[in-house]
C-alpha cells in the first residue's frame, strides 16, 4: 500500500487537469462524480496507508518515496520525493478525509452555479497542492505546494469574480500572504547557503551539528520561516486577510480557510521544530504571537455580526492556540488541536453554509433566529461543533485538544503563568462568542423565513463531522504516543501545574463563557444592548469590530503611502530619461531634415564645400 | 620639361575646375550643369596629363583615357535623366524637380 503514496496527490491533480480542460463541456453530474471521485480515492488510499502504517510500521517509522530528481545543478539536487512519518500521515489523513466530505457537500451547495466545473477544478488542485506540501521531503517541494495552495486560495476567494469586492478580497489575501512567503523564500536561501541542502531530515541534522543553540544564523532562519508561517496561518500581524477571505464560497471557507490551508504554518513549524529549538527567542516569539492572536481574534469575534466572519476570527483564534502550543514546545498538542479543529471548524462552516443558503444568502446573524425548529439537522450538528469549539468538558473533541494546550502552556518549561492565563481567558472568549452565535442564530424569534432545506449530500458530511467532533478527542493518549515518533514530547517543568487543576480551570472557564452568553443573548438581551449603547461600549465595539484597527493602520501605514507614490510617479520618472533621449534624437532629425531641400544645387554646394573643407584640413593641419 | 609649363598647366586646370564648380552651383538649367561637370572632368584630365608629363611617364595620359570613357558613360546616363526630367516637369530647371525633400 505504501508504494501507492504518490497516487494520493496525483489523482487529485489529474482530476483538476481533467476538469480544467473538459469540465465546461461536461454535464453537472459528470463533473460532480469526477470532482468527488478523485478525492474519495485519495481519502480511501490515505486510510489504507494509515492502516498499513499502523499494523506494519516501516523501518524507523518513516517511509520515503523518491519519484525523480527535479533539478540537477551541481550540488543542488532537489528531488520530487515524499516523506511519510507520523506527522505527515496524520495531516494527510485529516486533509484528504475532510476534503472528501467537503467536496461531497459542495456537489449540492454549488449546484446550478455557472462555474461548477471551475470550482471543482480549483478545489482538486488545492487538495493536490496541500498533500504535496504535507508530504514534501525537501523544503523546495514544500514551497511548491505552499505556493500552490496560496494560488488556489486566491482563485477561490475571488471565485465569484463578477463582484469586484470578491476580487479585492482575493488580492488582499494573496498580497498579505506573499509578505510571509517572501520571508520564507529568503529563509530557504539562507538555509541552503549555510547548510548546503534543503532535504528536511538532512537539514535538521546538519543544523544541529553546526549551529549552537541561540546562534545568530539559527535565529535568522527560524524567524524567516516563522514569517512564512505567520502569513499563511493568519497570525498577528498578518491576520488581516482571513476575515475578508470569507468572500469565497462557503465550502472553500470550510476546507481552505478553516480546516487545512491555514494550518500549513503550524505544520511548517512542527516539521522544522529542530530549527526552532535551536532558536529559543524565536520559539518564545511563536508562543507570544499565538497567545496575542488568540486573545485579539477572540475579542474581534465577539463583535462581528456576519456569521462567516465570526467563524473566521474564531479560526484565527484557534490557530493562535496551535501557535501557543508550538511555542511552548508541545508539538504534539498543536497537531492534535489541528485535527480536532479541522473536524469541528469544517462542520461549523458547513452548518453556516446550510443556514445561509436556507435564508437566501443572509449573512447577518441578527436577521436570523429561531432556526432550532426550522433546521433541526443544522442546529444539532452546529451545536455539537460549537460545543467542541468552546470545549464542552469530557464529551467533545475540542475540550481534550484545547485542554492539552492550556495545560502545556502552564506546565512546559518554556511556558508560564502568563501563557496559561491567556489560554484560559481564550477559553472564556471562545465559549462566549460561540454560544452568542448559537443563541442568536438558533434561538429567539424567527426573523427570516427558511426558503430551502439542504439535501443528503449536504447533511451527510455534517453528520459524519459531528460524530468526529465528539469522538475525535478520545484518542488523546494513543495519538500522543503515535505522534511522539515524529515530534518530541513537551518538556515539563516539574511541580509547576497539575493537569487536574488546569482541566478544572478550563472547564470553569467554559462554563463562565457559556453563562455570560446565556445571560446576554438569551436571558436578558437588553443587557447586551445597554452595554453596546453607552459611549465606552460603542467605542470598544467599533474598535474590536474593525479587528483592533489593524486594517486602518495598514491602510495608513502601507497602502496609503504606496498609492501616494504611485500617484506621484504617474508620469514614470525613470522612463522620462529614455523619453528625453528619444526626444533629443527626434530634434536632431528635425534639424538635419531641413538640409534635405530637394534642390540639386544645394547638394552640390554641400559636396563642394565639404570637399574643400577636408582638403583644407588635410593641407593645413 | 619647362618648369613654367607645369605651373601654368596646373593653374589652367585649377581655373577650369573652379569654373566648372561655379557653373554647377549657379546654373539652374540642367544642360548647363552637365556641361559644367564636363568642364570639371576635363580640368581633372588636364591635371593628370600635366603631372604625367612632369615625371615623364605615360600614366597621366592613360588615366585621361579612362576619364574620357567614364565621361561618355556619364553623359549617356545623364542625358537619359535629362529627357525624363523634361518629360515630367516640362522644364529643364532643376529647382522645379525639388519634390524629393526631407
Amino acid at each position: 500500500m505504501l508504494e501507492l503514496l504518490w497516487v494520493v496527490p496525483a489523482i487529485a491533480f489529474a482530476d483538476a487537469l481533467i476538469l480544467a480542460v473538459v469540465g465546461p463541456r461536461m454535464p453537472e453530474k459528470a463533473v460532480a462524480v469526477t470532482g468527488v471521485g478523485g478525492v474519495a480515492v485519495s481519502a480511501l488510499l490515505s486510510i489504507l496507508i494509515t492502516a498499513q502504517f499502523l499494523v506494519v510500521p516501516p523501518a524507523g517509522g518513516v517511509y520515503r518515496q523518491v519519484l525523480w530528481t527535479w533539478i540537477d545543478v551541481g550540488s543542488f539536487q532537489p528531488e520530487i520525493a515524499f516523506y511519510l512519518d507520523a506527522l505527515s500521515l496524520v495531516m494527510m489523513l485529516v486533509v484528504t478525509f475532510v476534503a472528501f466530505l467537503i467536496h461531497l457537500y459542495s456537489t449540492e451547495f454549488m449546484r446550478g452555479d455557472e462555474g461548477y466545473s471551475r470550482f471543482f477544478a480549483y478545489m482538486n488542485l488545492f487538495v493536490a497542492s496541500m498533500i504535496t506540501l504535507l508530504l514534501a521531503d525537501n523544503l523546495l517541494l514544500l514551497y511548491l505546494g505552499w505556493e500552490g495552495v496560496g494560488l488556489c486560495s486566491y482563485l477561490l476567494i475571488g471565485f465569484w469574480y463578477q463582484d469586484p469586492v470578491n476580487g479585492r478580497a482575493g488580492q488582499k489575501a494573496f498580497i498579505v500572504t506573499r509578505v510571509g512567503d517572501t520571508a520564507m523564500a529568503v529563509g530557504l536561501f539562507l538555509l541552503f547557503h549555510n547548510l548546503g541542502t534543503l532535504r528536511i531530515q538532512d537539514l535538521v541534522q546538519v543544523a544541529q551539528s553546526q549551529w549552537a543553540v541561540g546562534s545568530g544564523l539559527a535565529i535568522a532562519a527560524a524567524a524567516l520561516l516563522l514569517g512564512g508561517a505567520v502569513g499563511k496561518s493568519a497570525q498577528l500581524p498578518l491576520q488581516v486577510w482571513l476575515p475578508d477571505a470569507m468572500a469565497g464560497p462557503t465550502p472553500t471557507s470550510a476546507l481552505i480557510h478553516a480546516a487545512t490551508m491555514v494550518t500549513a504554518g503550524v505544520y511548517l513549524i512542527a516539521r522544522t521544530h529542530v530549527l526552532f529549538e535551536l532558536a529559543p527567542p524565536v520559539q518564545l516569539a511563536v508562543a507570544v504571537i499565538g497567545a496575542a492572536t488568540l486573545l485579539m481574534a477572540g475579542f474581534s469575534a465577539l463583535t462581528q455580526n456576519d456569521l462567516k466572519r465570526v467563524l473566521a476570527y474564531s479560526t484565527v483564534s484557534q490557530i493562535g492556540y496551535m501557535f501557543l502550543a508550538l511555542g511552548v514546545g508541545a508539538w504534539g498538542a498543536a497537531i492534535f488541536h489541528f485535527m480536532t479543529h479541522a473536524f469541528f471548524k469544517a462542520l461549523l462552516f458547513l452548518g453556516a453554509g446550510i443556514v445561509i443558503e436556507a435564508l437566501h444568502d443572509e449573512h447577518d446573524i441578527f436577521r436570523m433566529g429561531g432556526l432550532r425548529r426550522e433546521l433541526p439537522g443544522a442546529f444539532w450538528t452546529f451545536l455539537i461543533a460549537g460545543c467542541s469549539l468552546a470545549g464542552l468538558p469530557l464529551i467533545t473533541a475540542g475540550y481534550y485538544s484545547k485542554d492539552l494546550i492550556v495545560w502545556s502552556a502552564g506546565s512546559s518549561s518554556i511556558g508560564g503563568w502568563v501563557f496559561w492565563a491567556a489560554a484560559i481567558a481564550g477559553v472564556v472568549l471562545t465559549s462566549l462568542y460561540t454560544f452568542r452565535l448559537i443563541f442568536v442564530v438558533f434561538f429567539g424569534p424567527v426573523r427570516t423565513a427558511v426558503s430551502r432545506r439542504a439535501g443528503w449530500a449536504m447533511m451527510a458530511p455534517a453528520y459524519v463531522l459531528a460524530l468526529l467532533s465528539i469522538i475525535g478527542g478520545f484518542d488523546k493518549i494513543p495519538f500522543a504516543r503515535f505522534i511522539g515518533a515524529a515530534l518530541p514530547a513537551v518538556s515539563e517543568a516539574p511541580g509547576r501545574l497539575s493537569e487536574n487543576l488546569s482541566s478544572t480551570a478550563a472547564a470553569l472557564a467554559f462554563l463562565c463563557g457559556f453563562l455570560i452568553a446565556w445571560l446576554l443573548y438569551q436571558n436578558r438581551p437588553e443587557l447586551a444592548t445597554a452595554m453596546a449603547e453607552n459611549t465606552a461600549g460603542r467605542m470598544l465595539h467599533r474598535f474590536w469590530f474593525s479587528d483592533w484597527g489593524m486594517d486602518w493602520l495598514y491602510d495608513r501605514l502601507l497602502v496609503g503611502p504606496i498609492e501616494w507614490v504611485a500617484r506621484a510617479n504617474r508620469g514614470d520618472i525613470i522612463d522620462s530619461i529614455y523619453d528625453g533621449l528619444a526626444g533629443l534624437a527626434k530634434l536632431c532629425y528635425r534639424f538635419l531634415s531641413l538640409t534635405e531641400t530637394g534642390r540639386l544645387r544645394w547638394y552640390a554646394a554641400w559636396i563642394a564645400g565639404g570637399s574643400a573643407l577636408f582638403i583644407a584640413i588635410a593641407l593645413f593641419l | 620639361m619647362h618648369p613654367g609649363l607645369m605651373r601654368d598647366g596646373f593653374a589652367l586646370a585649377g581655373v577650369l575646375f573652379a569654373l566648372g564648380v561655379v557653373g554647377v552651383l549657379v546654373r539652374r538649367n540642367i544642360l548647363f550643369m552637365l556641361m559644367s561637370i564636363e568642364v570639371m572632368l576635363n580640368a581633372a584630365g588636364l591635371a593628370f596629363v600635366v603631372a604625367g608629363e612632369r615625371w615623364g611617364r605615360p600614366d597621366g595620359q592613360v588615366v585621361f583615357l579612362f576619364i574620357l570613357a567614364m565621361a561618355a558613360a556619364e553623359v549617356s546616363v545623364g542625358l537619359a535623366l535629362v529627357l525624363e526630367l523634361y518629360h515630367q516637369n516640362k522644364s529643364l530647371d532643376t529647382d522645379a524637380a525639388s519634390r524629393m525633400k526631407g
